[in-house]
C-alpha cells in the first residue's frame, strides 16, 4: 500500500520518529506554557536550560564518572537551583512590567550561558554515548528502531501526563491555578504566592533540564543545541494557545510528526512548516488551538 | 570681520582634523577576516583563523611597505547581507586592502561580488563551492585551500572506484550543498555509477534520523554527505545510531579535521575523504601545528592552516608588487610559485590554487596514538587531475 508515492512501512516508521521529536517539543513547550500561566513570563532562557541540562550530563559523565540514570535526576534538580536563582535574583523585578522585559531579560541570559560555554567547549560539540541499557536497536518490521528513541517517547509521555495531573487534578494545582487568576485573594487565604512562583519557575527549568538529558545522546551535545529547537518550541506554544497545559502537549506530538513527514514529502520546507502552520492558526484562532479568549 | 577669521581658522582644524584621519587610515594595511565565529561552522575556520592571520602577519614582522598590518574581524553569522555590508563598510571608511571570506560559500560569494565591485581581493578558504572560481569567478578571487570540484574528483572517484556504485545524496539545502552535490554526482556518472535519490535538509538541522531512513530505503550503495560542519556530525552520529553505516557505505563529503575531534574515531574510523592539508604529514606541518598549538591548545584545522599561508603569500605579494592595488597584487601574485608547509603551487587564471590534495582514511582507535592523531594518508592526489579543468571551466577569465 502506498500514501503518495510512500509506502505504507516508510510512513509509519516516519510517524514514529516524528512522535520522538515531538516528544522533545512537547516536554519543552510544557515548561514554557507552565511559566507563562503563573509568572506571565515568555522564558526565552528555555532553551539555554535544555542545553545545560545535557552538558551537565556529559560533565557528569566525564569529570565523576557520573552514570546517565543518576544524571537523569541530578541535572534537572541542579538546573531547578539555578532557576531558583534565577527567578529570586532578576525575574521578581519585571512582573509588573510588560511582557516584552521578561523576554529581553531571558534572552540576554540565554546569550550570556550560552557565550560562555561556547568559549570553553567550542561549538562542535561533545559526543555522549547511549547508556548500555538503552543500547541497540528493536526491529518493528517496518522499520529499525533504536532502543534509546523508544525510551524518550515513553519518559517523556510520562513526565508531560504527571505534570498535566498534578497541575489539573490535585490541590497544589488548584493553588497554582488560582495564584494564576488572582494572586492577592490565594495569599489572603494563607497562600505563601511568591514561593509558589519561585517553585514553578524552577520546576519549568528543571523539566528543560529533563529534556536536555534525554538529548544528550541523540544528538552531539553542544552549547548552541538549545537555539534550534527553542524557536520551533515557541511556535508549538503559540499553536497549541499560551498557558494551556494539555494544548502544549498534544500540539507538541503533533507538530513533531507533521515536521516528519514534511521531511518525506518536501524537506527543503522541513524547518518552515511549523511556522506556516502557526501563521494560519494565528489568523483563524488568535489564542491558539487549546487557548481560551481572554 | 574678526568673526570671518574665527571661521576661517576653524575650517583650517577642521580640515586638518580630516586630513588627519585620511593619512591615519593609510599608514596601514588592513585585512577584514569574515567568517562565521559563533554558529554550526565556528570550529572549523572561526576564531582560529584570526589567530592563524595574525600569525602569519606577526611571522612576517608586522609590517609591510613600511606600514604596519592590522586585522579586522567579524561574525558574519552566516548571513551573505551581513557579511557583504560589513566589507562596504570597511573598504568604504577603513580603506580595507584584503577581504578574507570565511567558512558559507553563499557568504563567499556575495563577498566575492563586493570585492570585484571595489577592486579588493579576496581569500577564500572556508567556503567549498566550486562556482566561486567558475561561473562566478573575479579577478580578485583566490580560491586557496579546496573546492567541491576537488573534493568530489578525489573522494568520490576512489569510492566509485571500489564498487560503490549507486548514490544517494543528503545534502544541505544552500549554495555548498548544491555545488557539492553537482559536482559529486557528475563524477559518480563519469565513472559509471547512477544517483539513485537525494534528499536536500535546511542548513543547521537537528535531527536527521527522517533523511536517513529515507537513504536506507532507497537501497542505494553510498549514502554521501554533501553538508558541512555539525550538520556532517549529527548526520554521522544518527546513521550510527540507526545501523545505517551496516548497510551503506557512509560517504562525508567534506569532512574537516574538528569534526573528527568532537566524534571521536570510535563513530568515523574507516572514513575516506580528501583532505588539503594535515598537521602530521610532514615536518614543516608539525611545526607550525606546535606553534599554533600552543595559542589555542587544539591542532590546526587545514582551513585555518590555509589562513596563515594564504595570509603570508598574499603579504610576500603585497611586497613584491610594491602596492596594495589590488590589479597588480593579482598580478604579480599569479606569477608567484608557492612553496610552503601548507601547499606548493600556483595560482590560476580563475583564481583557483592549483596545490595536491591528499586522499585519507579515518584511523581506527586502537591506531592513534590519542588525542589529535586521526588520519593516515592513502593517497596524495595531484591537483592537475583533482581541480576543475580548462574543458569543464565556465569562468570568462580563463579562456
Amino acid at each position: 500500500m502506498e500514501i503518495f508515492g510512500v509506502s505504507m512501512p516508510a510512513m509509519l516508521s516516519q510517524l514514529l520518529l516524528g512522535l520522538v521529536n515531538g516528544s522533545f517539543y512537547a516536554i519543552l513547550s510544557l515548561g514554557l506554557a507552565v511559566i507563562f500561566g503563573l509568572l506571565n513570563v515568555i522564558n526565552f532562557a528555555h532553551g539555554a536550560l535544555f542545553m545545560l541540562g545535557a552538558l551537565l550530563t556529559w560533565m557528569g559523565m566525564s569529570y565523576l564518572g557520573v552514570n546517565y540514570w543518576v544524571m537523569l535526576v541530578a541535572a534537572p534538580l541542579v538546573v531547578g537551583v539555578f532557576g531558583v536563582v534565577i527567578e529570586r535574583l532578576l525575574l521578581r523585578w519585571i512582573y509588573k512590567l510588560d511582557h516584552l522585559y521578561g523576554l529581553l531579560l531571558t534572552l540576554g541570559l540565554t546569550l550570556l550561558i550560552e557565550g560562555v560555554f561556547r568559549s570553553i567547549y567550542g561549538v562542535s560539540g561533545l559526543g555522549y554515548d547511549t547508556p548500555e541499557l538503552l543500547e541497540g536497536a528493536t526491529n518493528l518490521g517496518f522499520m529499525i528502531l533504536p532502543n534509546y528513541r523508544a525510551w524518550v517517547v515513553v519518559a517523556s509521555l510520562a513526565v508531560c501526563v504527571a505534570t498535566w495531573y498534578v497541575i489539573e487534578k490535585t490541590k497544589l494545582g488548584a493553588y497554582l491555578r488560582a495564584g494564576t487568576e488572582n494572586p492577592r485573594l490565594v495569599e489572603a487565604f494563607g497562600v505563601n504566592v511568591p514561593v509558589m512562583i519561585t517553585l514553578t519557575y524552577a520546576f519549568g527549568a528543571a523539566l528543560a533540564a529533563f529534556a536536555g538529558v534525554l538529548a544528550a545522546p541523540v544528538y552531539q551535545v553542544t552549547p548552541l543545541m538549545g537555539q534550534n529547537l527553542i524557536i520551533v518550541v515557541f511556535a508549538v506554544v503559540v499553536i497549541g494557545g499560551m498557558g494551556s497545559i494539555m494544548g502544549s502537549i498534544l500540539t507538541g506530538l503533533g507538530l513533531g510528526v507533521v515536521e516528519g513527514f514534511t521531511k518525506v514529502f518536501y524537506p527543503e520546507a522541513s524547518s518552515t512548516v511549523v511556522f506556516v502552520i502557526m501563521a494560519i492558526v494565528l489568523l483563524i484562532r488568535p489564542a491558539g488551538l487549546f487557548g481560551k479568549e481572554k | 570681520m574678526k568673526h570671518a577669521k574665527f571661521t576661517a581658522l576653524a575650517l583650517l582644524f577642521g580640515s586638518a582634523g580630516l586630513l588627519a584621519v585620511a593619512a591615519h587610515a593609510q599608514d596601514k594595511v588592513k585585512i577584514g577576516y569574515i567568517s562565521d565565529l559563533s554558529s554550526l561552522y565556528a570550529d572549523l575556520e572561526g576564531k582560529g583563523g584570526a589567530t592563524a592571520i595574525q600569525m602569519a602577519i606577526d611571522d612576517f614582522g608586522g609590517k609591510v611597505l613600511g606600514k604596519p598590518i592590522e586585522l579586522l574581524t567579524v561574525d558574519h553569522q552566516n548571513k551573505a547581507d551581513i557579511a557583504a555590508s560589513k566589507a562596504r563598510e570597511w573598504i568604504d571608511t577603513q580603506n580595507l586592502t584584503l577581504i578574507f571570506s570565511g567558512t558559507n560559500s553563499g557568504v563567499a560569494l556575495a563577498l566575492a561580488k563586493v570585492a570585484e565591485e571595489k577592486k579588493r581581493v579576496m581569500i577564500n578558504n572556508g567556503a567549498g563551492s566550486s562556482a566561486l572560481t567558475n561561473e562566478a569567478c573575479t579577478p580578485y578571487t583566490v580560491h586557496y585551500a579546496y573546492d567541491t570540484v576537488a573534493l568530489s574528483k578525489g573522494a568520490a572517484g576512489a569510492i566509485v572506484d571500489g564498487g560503490g556504485k549507486s548514490w544517494f545524496f543528503l545534502t544541505a539545502d544552500y549554495a555548498f550543498g548544491h555545488a557539492m552535490e553537482a559536482d559529486a554526482s557528475a563524477v559518480v556518472k563519469a565513472k559509471g555509477g547512477t544517483v539513485a535519490s537525494a534528499v536536500r535538509h535546511p542548513l543547521n538541522a537537528s535531527d536527521f534520523s527522517s533523511f536517513l531512513l529515507q537513504a536506507q530505503n532507497s537501497k542505494a550503495q553510498v549514502l554521501a554527505l554533501a553538508n558541512a560542519g555539525g550538520d556532517t556530525i549529527n548526520t554521522i552520529k544518527a546513521a550510527k545510531e540507526f545501523g545505517i553505516d551496516k548497510t551503506m557505505k557512509i560517504a562525508p563529503l567534506l569532512v574537516f579535521y574538528s569534526d573528527i575531534h568532537s566524534l571521536g574515531l570510535k563513530n568515523t574510523a574507516g572514513m575516506q575523504f580528501v583532505t588539503s592539508w594535515y598537521w602530521d604529514m610532514d615536518a614543516a606541518s608539525r611545526k607550525f601545528a606546535d606553534a599554533y598549538m600552543k595559542k589555542t591548545q587544539r591542532r590546526p584545522t587545514e582551513i585555518q592552516a590555509a589562513d596563515y599561508s594564504a595570509t603570508m603569500n598574499y603579504l610576500k605579494a603585497v611586497q613584491a608588487a610594491g602596492t596594495t592595488d589590488a590589479d597588480k597584487v593579482m598580478e604579480t601574485w599569479r606569477g608567484m610559485k608557492m612553496d610552503d608547509f601548507f601547499a606548493k603551487g600556483q595560482i590560476r587564471a580563475d583564481g583557483s590554487y592549483i596545490h595536491d590534495m591528499y586522499l585519507v582514511q579515518v584511523k581506527e582507535p586502537k591506531e592513534s596514538k590519542g588525542t589529535w592523531d586521526y588520519y593516515k594518508i592513502v593517497k596524495k592526489l595531484s591537483g592537475d587531475d583533482v581541480f576543475t579543468a580548462k574543458a569543464e571551466s565556465k569562468c570568462a577569465l580563463w579562456k
